[in-house]
């Protein structure tokens, strides 16, 4: 039973509050991308045993979407932090190698 | 290696049962096999079981992080059924009944598959064309299923109330062949039959590294050393990305909690399976008395087998409604396992970019269901090299082309 | 047998007496009795059977984890099985009635299970059974099934209710023990908000029976001022009756709370959940005591040697004048004392141990009671009570150098710190060999989202068994959770204790015979000897071992079985207990009810439910409801004496030749406004939105990324900034979502802003070729072909509301639909019948909808979609634009499976004879496949009776359908196929006549 807390409300949310929306930082491939590359957008999800970026709704909340970090073999919890962004913020990368010190996920680290 | 029958069990009462020999052998590994099964689940078991019966392929090493059916297979609900829509789904699930049906006796070990039917309720009209349309693709599928009207249901299940206020029950599909087994049963009787052909299980060993010669494996790094083969069946559930990530290619899954539980044991009241997916639960009485019941999964990736409380309540306050006398019942135990989920929620049973390495692997919630047709299936492909009509629509080519085996066509959830 | 004392008893109340039944017999306790010292007070030694063997079976211990003394409580709506006798408090009038047995609990048939013991050891049903394959499912499987359970099923509904309580604390305490009471006095005073729950109806724990000193006072005055204490404190809330069932990730605590449960008066709230989160768990729950392995350890009179002392101490419940004491320490001492103390009989101590020199051994000996050392029980004597015991050497093989006679024995064998709620979310543990027990880890605790440890185990819970350490590790604990200083702990004092000596097997060199008599699992009849047969057989892990030979899953989920067992597994495999490790702990620490699970969402409120403005019209009529996603809407609305078939086919042929009223509220709305909306919308739709005018509505379609068609649709453009989009009933809740989703998480630069206004609007059909008239005489809008054309829509007051109106037709008949505000809906649905009424008007439910588009051609969502769907399958290239680059889905559409000409797509369906479709049939096409199921080539999607055409019509998805026209095919398999022409889908006024009325 997680608690995530909104970035955008600021609420320490309950896990009933929030919707799971899967992997962060997907690059959308529309039409004009290959094969592969919309397969990758679409299927190839990152599952790690570890730290991983996805998004939640805070969806009986807020209703905003934002971002987490979190290790899914602990469920600690890294950070969140704003939806509006492509790639993690400098701050939660700090916090995961301080915690997890040679993390990779995906080209971050 | 003795039979079990009512007379050895006899000679060995008479003296105290010192005589019973090891089920399976606990060898330290060779230097190389033919072919290794990673994971000693009962996909892996099964896989390896059929290498061995139906191609003579017996030169198999199967290789188990922690304790053989100590995933997934011992922590399912146990629910046996073959009513599928489509074709693909429909075929694979019904060869893994029917070999339910004989399993106890060609592994001359007793599963308990329990033909006690199953019954899917209906509870929106939606849902009524969805089962009804799965009757008729079963009918062209050799499934043998049938639409049952409320009054039906309410004669198999005397417990349940079809007049719920919000969900009434409007009919519901029923299997009379589908059912249940002992789970840890079905591992432990391929591991024996296994073991009997000379393979070797090779439990508490650890895969670190896949080796490689190119685009071919070669051998596997182990925490128990470096094993050659010319052959691999990744076999490992909700860790098949971790695996594939060794041996270079990426899989469409996605692992998540699952969770159980089962009530106090009571005498009998509940005869058959009971599936109510417009409320996301099932409910089947076990042998040992306990009502057995499962929900919906997770939808957040997770290794820590244990799921969010929230789902159980809603599971369970969905069949105090529907089976209102579950209410005095306590909640004796409760767990999570680890499924691993591809996009469109069925399994995959393919060839991958490396050659000799072969994948099993997305069974989601259906897993323990599947498991004879699946080793059937994946032995034909590992020992062939090319997937036959079993394994074929399993591919994972299948995401990039779109040729989906959607099974949520017909029900909300499918366990 | 037992008895009641004539003195003693600190928990009962002697001045009254309370009246309760066992098996049909009137029994009488006090207040402050437990049924199961109820009925030891009355004699009643026998109070179960086990589950395999059925053997008798009386308490072996005094509370939760008791195995034993299960029975069946209650009556109708308040009965339930597997109902601890040890926990059960008795109250007057309780009904109580054994389990497990037939005919009687002195008669029991299902003991015969018992002569045949040694040809029915763990595992042997995987052994046996296999030949002949029938004989298992008609004759084994049945028996063993009739067999299952304990206790027997409920039938009535529960009469009692239940409900779920939320709570937001610092600190959650569990057990209310001194270790408890000192952690919460510490925590409260730090001024942090604590919960302190205690399972029992009592304060104190093992402590004011044992009687420690605590401050220099008496412990249960000590306790008495520590409850009083924590009552004045405001940050401070206690409750008895209330079990920390489970630790749930980032701190989820769930507490079950017992309301009357131990009350006569049955009318208020039985039991709440609560739902606590909690920044720090202290787990305070103490210790449970193990029994020892010997032969016959399990015969009624067989008991823990704490639970005597409880119930002496507590109840004064004599267990018979002679009692033999069997231990491998100190504390099992304190029982020879307090019998003797109560004018008993200890005939003697029998202690493993070579040496037994402590304080408490020596007071024994003080007080004139023979101690043995190096001594074992061989054998308990006795069937359905103990009649004396066997005394060997421990280090012997069980050869009998005395016999006892006692009528009870009382066993130690250690004690367990009790850390499930430790373990529930992954914290480790560690084997003290001195004291011979598994404790929490320090170093690996539970982490929390910060990833620190958030429980911690005090007290005896953390292998700290004397009073003074416990409460001194309490006040540490309390400083741990609350980060304050916790001040100088309270001074504990009780009798000094020597050291244990493990003792898995009694006696250790006991023969195969004896073994096979020396129960683990006392309710699943698991003995030693089966353990080591499991090891035997290569099931050497404890997780297999434990599932072979069922050892640990019953009712007390192992609580006084899994570290004996263990043990003696441990000690077959010739590797250390640390090594074979330990089963995973799973919540609930004590089972309880799946109506508190539950909660109150019960009955009308299991869910919750949307009704419209008009829905107590609805109501009022009479309407056959169906759930549409959490709506109601009315399916029909059939008249006195007629079928629900029969008022579908009313309701349409009325629509189609007069005019109809349709209740469409649950029509989902959703505003999307902004510079960037038309750019939006051209996204989310398939079709061009951007390019529609103002005051025009577009039928449009909603894929998602795989291309597959999910929701349908008609929009408006409201203004040059602003588009209305209607969606399904019961879709509207996502599409709003994925718009968010896209507009918050992909094109969050662009600027847009949506709104789901399904709610806020009542929209009310007026659909048929009266259509117009009704709506001139409601007056106040020009509703005219020429002023509002087909698929316009406007804005006004239609009789005094100010309304949208939307020409848009589903069923192909002249159609209104009047959006209005919600709260004025049901004043212009009145008025609308009032003005339809000399019309003919009449209202129609979901399925003459459902009939009247399919009649049409038009598809429906969820009917001719099933999520493998896309437009080009349903000849709706129309409404794909081709000029868009990009919408959600496009990408998707091009895939090689998308394109695949042989895809199967739309068409309508007639049988020869004017018969209706069976639902769902397939289309078979000549052979099988290579699985052997037959091949098909197309499905029925949609299929009814028309009552405007008088025969049935169908729409389906056919390979290369409109292709092929005029082409029979045959549905269905087995003796009497369908068959069925292909044709048009539009089987109602293809021309489009009717539209404009």
């Amino acid at each position: 039973m997680l608690i995530l807390t909104c970035p955008n409300c600021g609420i320490a949310a309950e896990e009933t509050e929030l919707s799971p929306g899967g992997e962060a930082h997907l690059h959308r491939h529309g039409p004009g991308s290959s094969d592969g590359e919309f397969e990758e957008y679409l299927f190839l999800k990152e599952n790690p045993r570890g730290v991983h970026f996805e998004r939640w709704r805070h969806s009986h909340g807020c209703g905003k979407w934002f971002h987490a970090a979190r290790d899914t073999a602990t469920l600690q919890v890294f950070g969140t932090y704003s939806a509006q962004t492509t790639e993690p913020p400098q701050h939660i990368r700090d916090a995961i190698t301080a915690a997890r010190p040679g993390w990779r996920w995906r080209d971050f680290s | 290696m003795k039979r079990y029958s009512v007379f050895a069990i006899a000679r060995e009462g008479l003296r105290y049962h010192q005589g019973w020999e090891r089920a399976w052998r606990s060898p330290a590994p060779q230097k190389r096999y033919d072919t290794i099964i990673i994971g000693a689940g009962g996909h892996g078991l099964a896989t390896a079981y059929y290498l061995g019966k139906n191609h003579g392929i017996r030169n198999v090493a199967i290789i188990e992080k922690g304790w053989l059916g100590g995933g997934n297979t011992g922590r399912n609900t146990t629910i046996i059924r073959s009513n599928y829509l489509q074709d693909a789904s429909a075929a694979i699930y019904e060869k893994a009944r029917s070999l339910y049906e004989t399993l106890s006796q060609d592994l001359n070990y007793n599963v308990m598959f329990s033909p006690r039917g199953v019954m899917m309720l209906a509870q929106t009209q939606h849902e009524v064309r969805g089962y009804k349309r799965t009757v008729q693709a079963n009918l062209l599928q050799g499934v043998a299923t049938e639409w049952i009207e409320p009054a039906r249901v309410q004669e198999l299940v005397p417990i349940i109330s079809i007049s719920g206020p919000r969900y009434p029950v409007l009919g519901a599909i029923w299997q009379p062949r589908a059912g249940t087994a002992r789970h840890d049963a079905v591992a432990w009787g391929y591991a024996r039959a296994c073991s009997e052909m000379g393979m070797d299980i090779i439990q508490n060993c650890e895969v670190t590294g896949i080796d490689r010669d190119g685009d071919r494996v070669t051998g596997v790094q182990t925490t128990k050393g470096a094993i050659a083969c010319d052959r691999m069946g990744i076999v490992v559930a909700g860790h098949s990305g971790l695996l594939a990530q060794m041996a270079g290619f990426r899989l469409p899954v996605e692992s998540v909690a699952l969770q159980a539980l089962v009530s106090e044991p009571i005498k009998p009241c509940l005869d058959v399976v009971v599936m109510a997916n417009t409320v996301h639960g099932y409910l089947s009485q076990s042998d040992k008395g306990e009502m057995v019941i499962g929900g919906g999964a997770d939808g957040f990736n997770n290794y820590t087998q244990r799921g969010s409380f929230h789902h159980v309540e809603e599971t369970v306050r969905a069949l105090v409604e529907t089976f209102p006398m579950i209410s005095r019942l306590r909640m004796l135990r409760q767990w999570g396992g680890i499924v691993d989920m591809t996009g469109d929620r069925s399994a995959i049973i393919s060839k991958t970019p490396v050659r000799g390495v072969y994948i099993n692997c997305g069974w989601g919630t259906g897993g323990f269901k599947s498991i004879p047709g699946s080793g059937w299936a994946m032995a034909e492909l590992m020992a062939k090299g090319e997937p036959g009509p079993l394994a074929a629509p399993f591919s994972l080519t299948r995401f990039r082309e779109g040729q989906f085996i959607d099974e949520s066509v017909a029900a909300g959830v499918a366990h | 047998m037992s008895t009641r004392l004539a003195q003693g008893g600190r928990l009962i109340d002697r001045s009254r007496q309370v009246s309760f039944t066992f098996d049909g017999k009137t029994f009488r306790g006090h207040p402050g009795d437990t049924l199961a010292s109820a009925l030891l007070a009355g004699g009643q030694v026998v109070m179960g059977r086990s589950f395999k063997y059925h053997r008798p079976r009386g308490a072996v211990a005094y509370g939760v984890e008791e195995p034993n003394a299960l029975v069946n409580l209650g009556e109708e709506g308040r009965f339930e099985p597997d109902t601890r006798a040890t926990t059960q408090e008795i109250f007057d009038g309780l009904v109580a009635e054994s389990q497990n047995r037939w005919p009687s609990l002195d008669w029991d048939i299902g003991a015969v299970n018992s002569l045949f013991a040694r040809f029915l050891p763990a595992g042997f049903y995987y052994k046996m059974f296999i030949h002949p394959r029938a004989a298992w499912k008609h004759l084994f499987e049945p028996f063993i099934r009739r067999s299952a359970g304990l206790g027997r099923a409920p039938r009535a509904r529960d009469a009692d209710r239940y409900e779920h309580f939320y709570a937001h604390v610092d600190v959650v305490i569990a057990g209310g023990g001194v270790a408890g009471l000192a952690a919460a006095l510490a925590a409260g005073r730090s001024g942090k908000r604590v919960l302190l729950v205690e399972q029992s109806g009592h304060w104190g724990g093992r402590a004011v029976v044992d009687g420690a000193r605590i401050d220099g006072k008496e412990a249960a005055d000590w306790v008495a001022d520590a409850v009083a204490a924590l009552d004045a404190m405001p940050n401070v809330t206690l409750r008895t009756r209330a079990m920390a069932a489970g630790v749930y990730d980032h701190g989820y605590v769930l507490v079950h709370e017992r309301l009357t449960d131990h009350l006569a008066d049955k009318s208020g709230l039985r039991q709440r959940l609560w739902r606590v989160r909690a920044g720090r768990i202290i787990n305070a729950a103490g210790a449970l005591e193990r029994p020892l392995s010997f032969a016959g350890n399990d015969v009624p009179g067989v008991m823990l040697a704490s639970a005597m002392r409880d119930y002496l101490v507590n109840h004064a419940i004599s267990p018979g004048d002679r009692t033999v004491i069997v231990t491998n320490n100190d504390d099992a001492y304190r029982t020879a004392l307090a019998l003797h103390e109560a004018g008993l009989i200890v005939p003697a101590v029998l202690d493993a141990r070579p040496v037994a020199d402590g304080e408490l051994p020596e007071r024994a000996r003080a007080a004139g009671i023979r101690v043995e050392t190096g001594r074992a029980v061989v054998r308990v004597k006795g069937r359905s009570h103990v009649t004396g015991v066997e005394v060997g050497l421990h280090v012997g093989e069980g050869s009998v150098l005395e016999e006892i006679a006692c009528d009870a024995v009382a066993m130690s064998g250690g004690w367990s710190p009790v850390v499930h709620l430790w373990s529930h979310c992954g914290g480790k543990l560690n084997w003290d060999e001195a004291q011979a027990h598994f404790r929490p880890d320090p170093e690996r605790p539970p982490l929390g989202a910060d990833g620190t440890g958030f429980v911690r185990c005090v007290g005896a819970s953390n292998g700290h068994l004397r009073t003074g350490d416990g409460i001194a590790d309490a006040v540490a604990g309390a400083a741990w959770a609350t980060g304050a200083d916790a001040g100088k702990a309270p001074a504990g004092e009780d009798a000094d204790e020597g050291a244990l000596m493990p003792v898995w097997l009694m006696p250790q060199g006991a023969g195969v015979k004896l073994r096979a008599k020396m129960w683990l699992d006392y309710q699943n009849d698991v003995k030693v000897s089966d353990v080591q047969l499991a090891a035997r057989e290569g099931y050497e892990s404890v997780e297999h071992t434990k599932r072979y030979t069922t050892l640990g899953m019953a009712t007390d989920q192992g609580k006084l079985s899994n570290i004996n067992g263990l043990a003696v597994l441990s000690g077959a495999l010739n590797a250390a207990i640390p090594q074979v490790g330990t089963t995973t702990f799973r919540p609930p620490y004590v089972p309880y009810t799946l109506g508190a699970i539950a909660g109150s969402a019960a009955r009308e409120t299991f869910m919750p439910l949307r009704k419209t403005q008009m829905d107590s019209w609805h109501v009022e009529q009479g309407a056959e409801f169906e759930p549409v996603g959490l709506w109601r809407r009315p399916y029909s609305y059939p008249r006195l004496g007629e079928t629900v078939k029969d008022s579908v086919a009313r309701e349409i042929l009325n629509t189609r030749k007069n005019v109809g009223i349709l209740d469409a509220s649950t029509l989902g709305k959703i505003i999307v406004k902004g510079p960037d909306a038309g750019r939006f919308v051209d996204m989310m739709y398939t079709n061009m939105m951007s390019n529609l005018a103002v005051g025009r509505c577009r039928y449009g379609l909603m894929c998602n990324e795989q291309g597959f068609l999910v929701d349908d649709g008609v929009v408006a453009r409201l203004s040059e900034d602003t588009w209305l989009c209607h969606t399904t009933s019961g879709g509207a809740d996502n599409v709003h979502a994925q718009m968010e989703e896209w507009l918050q998480t992909e094109w969050w630069d662009w600027q847009v802003y949506t709104a789901n206004v399904t709610e806020q609007w009542g929209q009310i059909g007026v659909v048929g070729p009266n259509a117009r008239k009704v709506l001139e005489k409601l007056g106040g809008m020009d509703v005219s072909k020429e002023t509002l054309p087909f698929m316009h829509w406007a804005e006004g007051e239609l009789a005094g509301f100010p309304v949208r109106i939307f020409r848009i037709s589903f069923s192909g008949e002249l159609s209104y639909e009047i959006a209005v505000p919600a709260g004025q809906a049901r004043g212009l649905w009145d008025a609308i019948l009032a003005a339809g009424a000399e019309f003919g008007m009449q209202p129609y439910g979901t399925e003459a909808l459902h009939v009247m588009r399919a009649e049409k051609g038009f598809i429906m969502i969820g009917d001719e979609t099933d999520g493998t769907v896309i437009p080009q399958d349903l000849g709706l290239n129309w409404a794909i634009s081709k000029k868009k680059d990009d919408f959600i889905g496009k990408r998707g559409q091009q895939r090689e499976h998308m394109v695949d000409p042989l895809r199967w797509k739309l068409v309508g369906l007639e049988t020869e004879d004017g018969s209706v479709l069976p639902e769902g049939a397939y289309a078979v096409a000549p052979g099988d496949n290579a699985n052997g199921q037959r091949n098909v080539q197309g499905r029925v999607t949609s299929t009814y009776h028309s009552p405007t055409l008088g025969r049935g019509i169908a729409m389906g998805l056919v390979e290369r359908g409109p292709d092929r026209m005029g082409e029979m095919l045959e549905f269905g398999a087995g003796a009497d196929p369908v068959r069925a022409k292909i044709v048009d889908p539009v089987f109602y006024d293809k021309a489009g006549e009717k539209q404009d009325g």
